[in-house]
């Protein structure tokens, strides 16, 4: 089992032929992921990559089965490219662009929550259920598979954390980087809905960031349904009121401080890694008092 | 209403801090007051008369067309201009280029003011606050009115919880009128009233539509003397990432960094915020940056500076975020930290190589590659005088250590030469 993707999930790629877009097509390929088709406005009928090409949606669903899409198109376009992808019936989405505007996205969420989808992004690094289906762009040498379920406000720390974990020993079931705008499809807590499910998941790692409030309502989630976690907090360091890159990575005021996070997550049993290399040792800490249990 | 402080106050306020924000993932624009009532005006909402000035002697010239009391107002990119002596009221055009005389040129929370707005002092009566922003945690816009205008709001809801009114506006269908109802009808005001209120506040929200804004605000609206609603002040904050759908908009953009180098990154688009410290620091992703300035206050060191090179970066990127970061005299050497995903590790690599080419670099550089064609990135490296760093851990370690010494050496040479 895994959550949201695995060998089954049917890959569209909509924007396929751009730069990103055929580069991560290939990436995915080359990781065993099922891309089965690709849409590009008037590229319809060609092939990319082995890929049949599709100048819609609902023509490459039709055609080619698909049943989740990954989306690179321009952030004029993303919002547009998600209607289309509900409209054909797709049912799992995930945003790589960045950029997208706010007041889009507060029409896609409430349209994705109308439609009973799982969206994913944007201005984020995708999805990896490890060994099965990659829908985005990391790097998937660096994952191994197991059990240890992970989500992330950052693309990068995410590599960084799996690649520590992957090192130790430590393998992944499925991997989510939820991205750092204003407004997501998913966030921790949403996430942690389907990681409760899945039975191959013994523990989740997240990674959080300074801002918002979303760590302390997944401490709060984690902890009234006895799941086993670990967390790392980025920007211990960060000034107050300095914008860290991400739109939601301020500190303003008391609140969204590492601080106020790691108290409640800690509050919560949830232990707190200091270091991303800190993160494997606790996990492993965790699953091993697990194992003295039983 | 305990839900208001905890959500709408903390959303407002952060929609107010953001201020200092480099360029990438969501930021906003900021505009002036007078820029902002120029949007508001031309959808019809009611104005005070008059005009923004450069200069002292157009500032007079502005009162003296007004012919009435006026108030000349700081346009600054910072809060709190009216405890900062940035807000005086003037009798006439004599008094007005005094007040435009020391408003001009002073320095708000390390702004210079540039320009001054001089506008019809109004009867005031009472003031309300309208004002719409995103609250993220329920990824919809909220409306929000108060009686209490006039003063901050996130006072008032300290204060004064019950006097602040909200609602939730719908992705699908915009503001609608029983939800004004809901908010103004408690207040009893007279038909008329109620009737330009409401009509101010579907105005405000047209303008928060119509030029994707992150915050909209009239604080206060005031409801004058003579029985009309007047907007004394406007506050309009613009998304970033819906820029392109607004190039009329553009002419608004004015730097708002204090800081000169986060001025040039904020040109070229490239995410720095200036730190303080010596140590250089730049990575790929927010989160990663944000995690190695952690990791070298770790080891002791200072950071000099976030610096996130972002998703779509190219040799070009990192050649012109290098220079940024050495603009930073403190800097006494830099740490690269990447993980390549979108980003490749060897056009990383060969950007830093061009970078150090064309630039005279006497600092160390210690560069970690890790992901995304990390070999090929690893042996373009090779034959530099790069040092290459194993992971983030060593990578903070040796370049708090290189820092260290260089100050060392930098000492002991002064000593010799004394």
């Amino acid at each position: 089992m895994s959550i949201i993707i695995d060998k089954n999930t049917r890959v569209l790629v909509q924007g396929i032929t751009g730069k990103e877009g055929s580069f991560h097509t290939e990436q995915m390929i080359k990781y065993g992921t099922n891309v089965v088709a690709g849409v590009t406005p008037g590229k319809g009928g060609e092939k990319i990559l082995g890929v049949p090409v599709f100048n819609t949606v609902s023509e490459a669903v039709k055609a080619a089965s698909a049943n989740a899409s990954i989306i690179f198109v321009p952030a004029f376009a993303a919002a547009d490219a998600v209607y289309e992808a509900i409209d054909a019936g797709i049912k799992t989405i995930i945003i790589i662009t960045d950029g997208v505007p706010t007041s889009d996205m507060i029409k896609v969420k409430q349209k994705c929550a109308d439609n009973n989808i799982v969206l994913i992004g944007p201005n984020c690094p995708g999805i990896i259920t490890v060994g099965q289906c990659k829908m985005g762009i990391m790097p998937g040498d660096i994952f191994i598979p197991g059990n240890v379920g992970l989500i992330s406000r950052s693309g990068t720390l995410t590599y960084e954390l799996a690649d520590a974990l992957s090192k130790a020993g430590f393998g992944q079931s499925t991997c989510v980087g939820i991205g750092g705008d204003p407004v997501i499809g998913s966030s921790f807590k949403d996430i942690l809905k389907h990681f409760k499910n899945d039975a191959q998941t013994k523990l989740v790692v997240l990674i959080g960031e300074i801002g918002g409030s979303q760590e302390e309502e997944a401490a709060e989630f984690i902890k009234e349904n006895g799941m086993k976690a670990v967390a790392f907090i980025a920007g211990r360091t960060a000034p107050k009121g300095k914008r860290m890159g991400h739109a939601g990575a301020i500190v303003s005021g008391s609140s969204g401080t590492a601080e106020a996070k790691i108290e409640a997550l800690t509050k919560a049993g949830i232990p707190v890694a200091d270091t991303t290399y800190e993160a494997a040792e606790l996990v492993k800490k965790v699953l091993e008092n697990e194992k003295t249990k039983v | 209403m305990d839900e208001f402080l905890s959500l709408g106050i903390k959303i407002l306020h952060y929609a107010r801090v953001r201020g200092c924000e480099g360029a990438k993932h969501g930021g906003k624009m900021l505009i002036h007051e007078y820029q902002a009532k120029e949007l508001i005006g031309a959808l019809g909402v009611a104005l005070p008369r008059g005009n923004m000035a450069e200069t002292a002697a157009d500032a007079s010239k502005i009162a003296e067309e007004l012919g009435v009391k006026v108030v000349v107002k700081a346009q600054v990119h910072a809060g709190g201009r009216g405890k900062a002596g940035g807000v005086k009221l003037a009798d006439n055009s004599k008094s007005a280029l005094d007040a435009a005389s020391s408003i001009l040129g002073m320095k708000i929370k390390g702004l210079t003011v540039e320009k001054v707005l001089v506008e019809e002092a109004i009867n005031i009566d009472k003031e309300f606050y309208i004002g719409i922003t995103l609250d993220r945690s329920k990824a919809k816009n909220c409306f929000m009115f108060s009686p209490m205008g006039g003063v901050d709001i996130e006072d008032v809801a300290v204060s004064h919880p019950e006097q602040i009114f909200k609602q939730y506006i719908d992705p699908y269908l915009g503001l609608q009128d029983y939800q004004i109802r809901k908010m103004i009808y408690p207040l009893g005001l007279n038909k008329e009233q109620n009737k330009q209120l409401s009509d101010f506040m579907k105005k405000l929200y047209l303008a928060y539509e119509k030029y994707d804004c992150s915050l909209a605000e009239i604080n206060p609206l005031v409801l004058t003397k003579e029985g009309n609603f007047i907007a004394a002040d406007a506050k309009i904050n613009i998304d970033d990432n819906a820029l392109f759908r607004h190039p009329d908009l553009l002419k608004y953009r004015e730097s708002s960094e204090e800081d000169e180098i986060e001025k040039i990154a904020r040109q070229k688009n490239i995410a720095y915020v200036r730190l303080g410290g010596d140590v250089g620091v730049i990575g790929n992703g927010a989160g990663l940056v944000m995690t190695t300035l952690d990791m070298v206050a770790r080891y002791g060191g200072k950071a000099a500076n976030f610096l996130d090179i972002g998703g779509g970066a190219n040799e070009n990127t990192v050649k012109q975020s290098l220079e940024i970061v050495l603009m930073d005299k403190n800097v006494k050497g830099v740490l690269f930290n990447i993980f390549g995903g979108i980003v490749r590790c060897d056009d990383v690599a060969n950007g830093i190589i061009k970078a150090t080419q064309s630039m005279d670099i006497k600092v160390p550089l210690v560069i970690r590659l890790c992901g995304t064609r990390e070999k090929e990135g690893r042996e373009i490296l090779k034959n530099s005088n790069l040092i290459p760093a194993e992971d983030m851990s060593r990578g903070a370690e040796k370049i708090v250590k290189l820092v260290a010494a260089g100050h060392k050496s930098a000492l002991k040479g002064r000593k010799r030469c004394q």
